[in-house]
């Protein structure tokens, strides 16, 4: 493939290098907010906001953090962003916040962010470092949008609150699978997701 | 009661692990051998039972609406609450930073082996998502707060011991190639959250 190199943090991200099936980053939030699909959708934006603008700051910051505070220099940057994305939800979709719960504040602790800070942020220039960011957090929404879209059909019959189930189906005795909305079922819908997408690319079998 | 009810409901019903996915990133990194598992169960245990009472102070008596007004009468409708983020994890950070000079002093070992995860200690989402309940459920004392934070950080060790064991004796398991390594761990923790659903409801 003939892809622009400039590029490629972009890209790598989705798939290749995914956060979360990949390099095993962020599983936390990724797992807790996928019973629906509309949380899923509200955090995926939150965290790539999040991740991209964090990049950024850091990646022009870099020169001028000493290594050995630079942990806590990057935990207030991250802090303070996801302050401001908390009260913007809260101040225009309060519904959601108030199920995201505590999950928008631990976006500070969500490691894709501390990962990527640590990894690409804290080494490459400004322009590269939001690009990776944006990929990183969109690659991280890919996962969690699978996620939730077979939770949410097969646990509720539903996605995004719109009945998808037809009424037929439940005359003649189909039933929602209760099981798919409690937390365990989303661990193994990852693991599916991680078989499916190891078998396509051998090269990251262990 | 109160307090021993809670306690138990806390490492088993709403176990940090399996019903709120909080601190998976270094349980599934660092459940390789029992003994690295259990020592790093052990220090989030410990920087829990410490960090849920100081925070529990913080919130208290600067955070919350009103709650300045100990200053004196014109600080009475102050509400800081949203810097409650920031200095939350800034008390945790330092706390980490103690706890690890601390095992570096009296265990070296402990220290060598767990490496990188012991300063991820203050990332690790099961602290800060232990403080965010403890701000959003209301605790009443300090002492309600370090029952909270000591049952949620033995939930925590059961739960990563328990994995690091089973993950131990998978090594003699012949198990499909794709599925090798990270995807299996998944599929054993589901399995273990279903198992501890069984003790939903339970009650003292």
């Amino acid at each position: 493939m003939n892809i622009n190199k400039n590029l490629l943090p972009l890209i790598n991200p989705l798939s290749k290098d995914n956060p979360v099936i990949v390099q095993v980053l962020g599983i936390c939030s990724a797992l807790a907010v996928t019973a629906k699909l509309e949380p899923a959708v509200v955090m995926t934006i939150s965290v790539t906001a999040v991740l991209a603008l964090a990049n950024v700051i850091i990646s022009l910051l870099r020169n001028t953090i000493p290594t050995s505070i630079r942990i806590i220099v990057q935990l207030v940057v991250v802090a303070a962003l996801v302050v401001i994305v908390d009260q913007v939800l809260k101040a225009y979709t309060y519904d959601v916040s108030k199920a995201l719960s505590v999950f928008i504040g631990l976006i500070i602790t969500n490691c894709i962010i501390m990962g990527r800070l640590e990894a690409f942020a804290m080494s490459n220039r400004p322009w590269p470092a939001f690009l990776d960011g944006i990929g990183n957090g969109l690659g991280y929404g890919i996962i969690l949008i699978i996620v939730a879209f077979f939770r949410e059909l097969l646990g509720s019959g539903t996605l995004f609150g719109f009945q998808v189930v037809p009424q037929w189906c439940y005359e003649h005795g189909y039933q929602n699978n209760g099981m798919m909305i409690l937390p365990p079922m989303a661990l193994i819908t990852v693991a599916c997701i991680i078989w499916v997408h190891r078998s396509h690319n051998k090269d990251l079998q262990e | 009661m109160e307090n021993l009810n809670l306690f138990i409901r806390s490492i088993f019903v709403d176990n940090m692990i399996f019903a709120y996915f909080l601190g998976m990133c270094s349980f599934l990194a660092v459940s390789k051998n029992v003994k690295t598992a259990f020592g790093l169960g052990v220090a989030v245990c410990f920087v829990l039972i410490i960090a849920l009472p100081v925070t529990w102070c913080i919130n208290h008596f600067i955070l919350e609406p009103g709650a300045l007004s100990w200053l004196g009468e014109e600080y009475a409708d102050a509400d800081l609450s949203f810097l409650g983020l920031i200095m939350f994890i800034s008390v945790i950070a330092a706390l980490v930073q103690i706890v690890e000079m601390a095992i570096e002093k009296y265990s070296p070992a402990l220290y060598s082996s767990l490496g990188i995860f012991l300063p991820l200690i203050a990332v690790n989402c099961a602290i800060l998502g232990a403080v965010l309940f403890m701000q959003q459920r209301d605790f009443s004392n300090a002492w309600t707060a370090t029952v909270y934070g000591a049952g949620s950080g033995i939930g925590w060790l059961l739960a990563i011991t328990c994995l690091a064991a089973i993950r131990e004796r998978l090594t003699y398991s012949q198990i499909p190639a794709p599925l090798r390594g990270i995807g299996i761990t998944f599929i054993i923790t589901g399995l273990m959250g279903i198992a501890f659903m069984s003790f939903l409801g339970i009650k003292l």
